[in-house]
């Protein structure tokens, strides 16, 4: 595989972009957190926005500005991570399907329910005929996005790839999480999130994109090094597995800089990162980021994009830090998520 | 404009998901796909269930479809002669 680089990234969340340079994050008293709105008619037509569900647009969007920030018109290849897909839509037409007492129904919201909507309507925008897929592997759907990257590259020809993560909230599904204990039966701010000592967390909303090239530019965030999934690991092994996933890179635990974890409140499960930010990166800068995104199964990929502004930019943002210990020149950052207590996925970036 | 019309151009902009559109944007002659209003090929099977649903006429044919919706004169002129509702 030739050597992967961030060349260009975009990313929609519940707080605005500028939150990474200290301004006051958005503070949510709601344990379901919508992401901003921004001027998608500035990129997208209003023909073709009218009929896009939030997962669509917010992905089109971010692909549109992450190609442009690489400078790349169309793609290779379009790898799309989502753990529910356009579920909006899906339980538009369901719900219409009740209503109308399975007669007659609208086709729009049938058609625009799958998965692969979003890599679809990026496709026809650019008009990219590449290869194109989407991976809906629960909490580890992006990685599994950036396991497919690394294959792409295996082939010399290709160049450019756009990968990213998306995943929207709507409004049953989140019934169905908060029924099942996923969504915290409290309110609690979301700023609060790591003091709560209780079941569940909050749910989100998020999409982040990359344009990911085997050329490094001068405008280059980062190198995408490897990315790993284990479906299941036992709490007392995953410092175990972390060493084992960063000696195949030839890389130490101690040669990392930065942590940044997918911390999510929820009690049952945060002890998997209790076990290594008290254990192998106790001494390491440790950051955190559901206490202002919240969780999705797509979340990760907004943990890459802060992964890649922090190894440009060289300055570890105030907002998500989850010690005090700091960093002046971040070398090499390790992401580590997992959902439930399955579905552990761990990506190493390092700097240029 | 007749209420048909009227009432033709509301179920549109609203099954279409038209933003932005008042009845008073879409002329009754108007084109509604291609160069005119712009609308695709997804529209016009919400024009084709919208038609069943609101006036109880199915299209059988297919081919008529181009004919019938190529306006919202042309629309309510089938209409007219047509609805079972």
């Amino acid at each position: 595989m030739s050597r992967v680089y961030i060349n260009g990234i975009s990313s929609i969340s519940p707080q605005p972009e500028r939150v990474f340079e200290g301004l006051e994050p958005h503070v949510s008293k709601e344990n379901i957190l919508h992401a901003v709105d921004l001027n998608y008619k500035s990129v997208i037509k209003p023909i073709m926005l009218r009929r896009m569900s939030k997962a669509v647009k917010m992905s089109l969007y971010c692909s549109k500005m992450a190609l442009k920030d690489a400078n790349v018109q169309i793609p290779d290849a379009i790898l799309v991570g989502t753990g529910q897909g356009c579920m909006q839509d899906t339980e538009k037409f369901m719900g219409n399907m009740l209503d109308s007492e399975e007669g007659l129904l609208s086709p729009t919201s049938f058609i625009q329910s799958t998965h692969n909507t979003v890599g679809g309507q990026i496709a026809l925008d650019l008009n990219c005929t590449g290869h194109n897929l989407t991976f809906t592997q629960n909490s580890v759907s992006f990685e599994s996005a950036l396991i497919d990257t690394q294959l792409q590259f295996e082939d010399p020809d290709v160049e450019n790839i756009l990968v990213g993560g998306v995943d929207e909230t709507s409004e049953k599904f989140t019934g169905f999480q908060t029924l099942d204990g996923q969504i915290k039966k409290e309110k609690i701010r979301n700023i609060n999130l790591y003091n709560s000592n209780t079941p569940g967390t909050i749910i989100s909303e998020s999409a982040a994109f990359f344009t990911l090239g085997s050329e490094k530019k001068s405008t280059s965030y980062a190198e995408f090094i490897d990315v790993g999934i284990f479906n299941s690991i036992d709490v007392s092994d995953i410092s175990s597995k972390i060493q084992k996933f960063l000696k195949r890179n030839g890389v130490s635990f101690e040669d990392i800089d930065v942590v940044i974890l997918g911390r999510n409140g929820d009690h049952r499960f945060d002890k998997y990162y209790d076990e290594i930010q008290n254990g192998i990166f106790s001494g390491k800068s440790q950051l955190g980021f559901k206490h202002m995104v919240g969780e999705n199964n797509a979340v990760s990929s907004y943990a890459f994009w802060m992964g890649a502004k922090i190894l440009k930019e060289k300055k570890i943002p105030e907002n998500f830090k989850l010690n005090t210990l700091n960093c002046d020149v971040p070398q090499k950052i390790l992401i580590y998520n997992q959902y439930l207590g399955r579905n552990h996925g761990f990506i190493l970036l390092q700097s240029l | 404009m007749s209420d048909l019309h009227t009432e033709l151009k509301k179920s549109i902009i609203e099954q279409l998901n038209l933003e932005d559109m008042e009845v008073s944007d879409i002329e009754n002659d108007e084109h509604l796909f291609g160069d005119g209003l712009g609308l695709d090929s997804i529209d016009a099977l919400e024009l084709i269930v919208l038609l069943e649903k609101d006036y109880g006429i199915k299209l059988t044919d297919p081919n008529q479809g181009k004919e019938i919706f190529n306006s919202v004169n042309t629309i309510a002129d089938f209409i007219e002669k047509n609805r079972a509702k």
